[in-house]
């Protein structure tokens, strides 16, 4: 792979080496701060894991590298900071499946493609069960898995006993009977996931733009998307793509585009550092708490949605109780750690819990959004189906069903069977 | 945040189930399939001032019609839905 770019530096044992004897103070710049050109092939609204995987990817497997990602705070600072950095393949659908499998193939030979060490740590996710229903569900969400490659093992009461001693198998009123492991899940580190993708575009004369907000589109006389306005000057191009899912809607409602999708604020925790203690990925069955440790030590935990439309990136107090209530039900040693800090999120949520990929009615604009609960695991397949179908004006064959006209055909990919109603997602 | 029910009086948000958007009534089963399609999946989704409806589970069971602040969360009003939108 061509690498342009004055400063970049491959990393290997001999780089650090060589930089451990200078005493690692002649490390270069990651990637360079561009200024905005007046004109581009391709912009990417929002320099967050996806928007910056999308450059990548058409830098790397389509040639395109005169593109610009544009960010109006500092990249990753958006959900790409704000989630708990799970990434698994263990969805029921196949529409689902297919796609998310093709995301964690990519994140196994991530660090190798970006020559950037994002710390994808496959420490398995434990999916616990608690009733005879449950249990089939995760048999057939096992198959699933099982049938597009993904691997499932369905674990009984003492199988689980020994992988999580702590949990508490003495619940009367939603005993743990075993869990559904999916041993290739685990956690990558976000910060890591954005900073090696936006390093690695650079290197192939991607422009990454901080601090440019996008106010406006340009129109042509057909009505057709041919540039943005920004709070740091107009910028023409062939292609927009908008990658800036927890506010699609309000990009979107710029050029008057329907969307299917509400906002919701999701909160997560932290605790201070700790021993390890938790070996991999939970999950409650019974209620909404899910946690891991962090490679600080740190448990990271969360829960439902608030259940309310917010762009507010934080949330309230009933869900913070409810969080802590699951976690003391699972595992009551929890109790004795202290929580560090808590913070918001803001996601797209669709009308059926999946993701949209897609062309908008609007010639020139792209849409990459919708992402509920999947955005950080989906981040490699979102950015390569997104950067196949800018260059390509059809969709990636793992994406093909993630589109706008399955609302209207009837054809959604509903995951939970709730409706159209995003806050029961 | 608090809900003033216009029948029970303040209540916390835990006891009402969030419905969405403040839609108003569905355009009727003679309507055609992309009016209907709209109604069932479209969202404005703003940031700022919105109507909502949530409805008063734990309490009186009505439908409420709140207007809120999806930045900041301030709950501006809140009356009966059957009372009509303003």
């Amino acid at each position: 792979m061509g690498r342009r770019g004055e400063s970049f530096m491959r990393y290997s044992i001999f780089s650090l080496a060589r930089n451990a004897i200078s005493g690692h103070h002649r490390w270069p710049r990651q990637w360079p701060d561009a200024t905005p050109r007046e004109a581009y092939s391709i912009i990417i609204i929002g320099g967050g894991g996806h928007g910056l995987a999308t450059a990548y990817y058409l830098a790397s497997r389509h040639r395109i590298s005169n593109i610009a990602v544009l960010e109006k705070g500092w990249i990753g600072s958006g959900s790409a900071g704000r989630n708990t950095t799970i990434i698994r393949s263990n969805y029921g659908l196949h529409e689902n499946e297919a796609f998310y499998e093709f995301s964690m193939k990519l994140w196994e030979g991530l660090e190798q493609d970006l020559n950037y060490n994002v710390m994808v740590s496959q420490r398995g996710i434990l999916n616990l069960y608690h009733s005879d229903g449950q249990r089939d569900a995760y048999v057939r969400r096992g198959n699933t898995m099982v049938m597009h490659g993904a691997g499932a093992e369905l674990l009984d009461r003492e199988q689980t006993r020994r992988i999580a001693p702590f949990l508490n198998f003495e619940n009367a009123r939603f005993p743990i009977m075993g869990g559904l492991l999916h041993r290739r899940g685990g956690t990558a580190r976000h910060d890591a996931v954005v900073w090696g993708y936006a390093r690695a575009a650079a290197a192939l004369g991607v422009n990454i733009i901080q601090n440019c907000t996008v106010t406006g589109f340009q129109r042509d006389s057909q009505g057709a998307v041919v540039g943005v306005e920004t709070t740091r000057g107009p910028i023409r191009s062939e292609k927009v793509g908008m990658c800036v899912a927890g506010h699609t809607s309000q990009v979107g409602s710029m050029v008057g585009l329907k969307l299917p999708i509400e906002s919701h604020v999701i909160q997560a925790f932290v605790t201070e550092g700790l021993k390890p203690v938790i070996p991999n990925v939970i999950t409650f069955g019974a209620g909404h708490f899910y946690i891991s440790q962090s490679d600080k030590g740190g448990l990271v935990f969360g829960g439902d949605l608030d259940g309310y439309k917010s762009y507010a990136q934080r949330g309230n107090m009933p869900v913070v109780e409810d969080v802590c209530e699951g976690g003391m039900a699972l595992m009551p040693m929890i109790g004795r750690a202290r929580i560090l800090r808590s913070w918001g999120g803001i996601i797209d949520m669709s009308m059926d819990g999946s993701p949209i990929i897609d062309r908008t009615p609007i010639d020139g604009l792209y849409l990459n959004g919708a992402w509920n609960y999947g955005g950080f695991k989906a981040t490699p397949a979102s950015g390569y189906c997104f950067a196949y179908l800018l260059a390509n004006d059809t969709p990636h064959e793992t994406a093909a069903a993630l589109r706008f006209d399955r609302f209207r055909e009837g054809r959604l990919i509903d995951e939970k069977g709730v409706g159209p109603q995003p806050n029961l997602h | 945040m608090r809900i003033v029910c216009p029948y029970c009086g303040d209540r916390d948000t835990e006891e009402f189930i969030f419905r969405g958007e403040a839609l108003g009534r569905h355009p009727g089963l003679n309507s055609d399939e992309y009016a209907m399609f709209e109604h069932v999946y479209h969202r404005t989704n703003l940031s700022g001032k919105t109507s909502e409806h949530w409805y008063h589970v734990q309490g009186c069971r009505n439908w409420i019609l709140v207007e809120r602040d999806t930045l900041t969360h301030t709950i501006y009003s809140a009356r009966l839905a059957k009372d009509g939108e303003s």
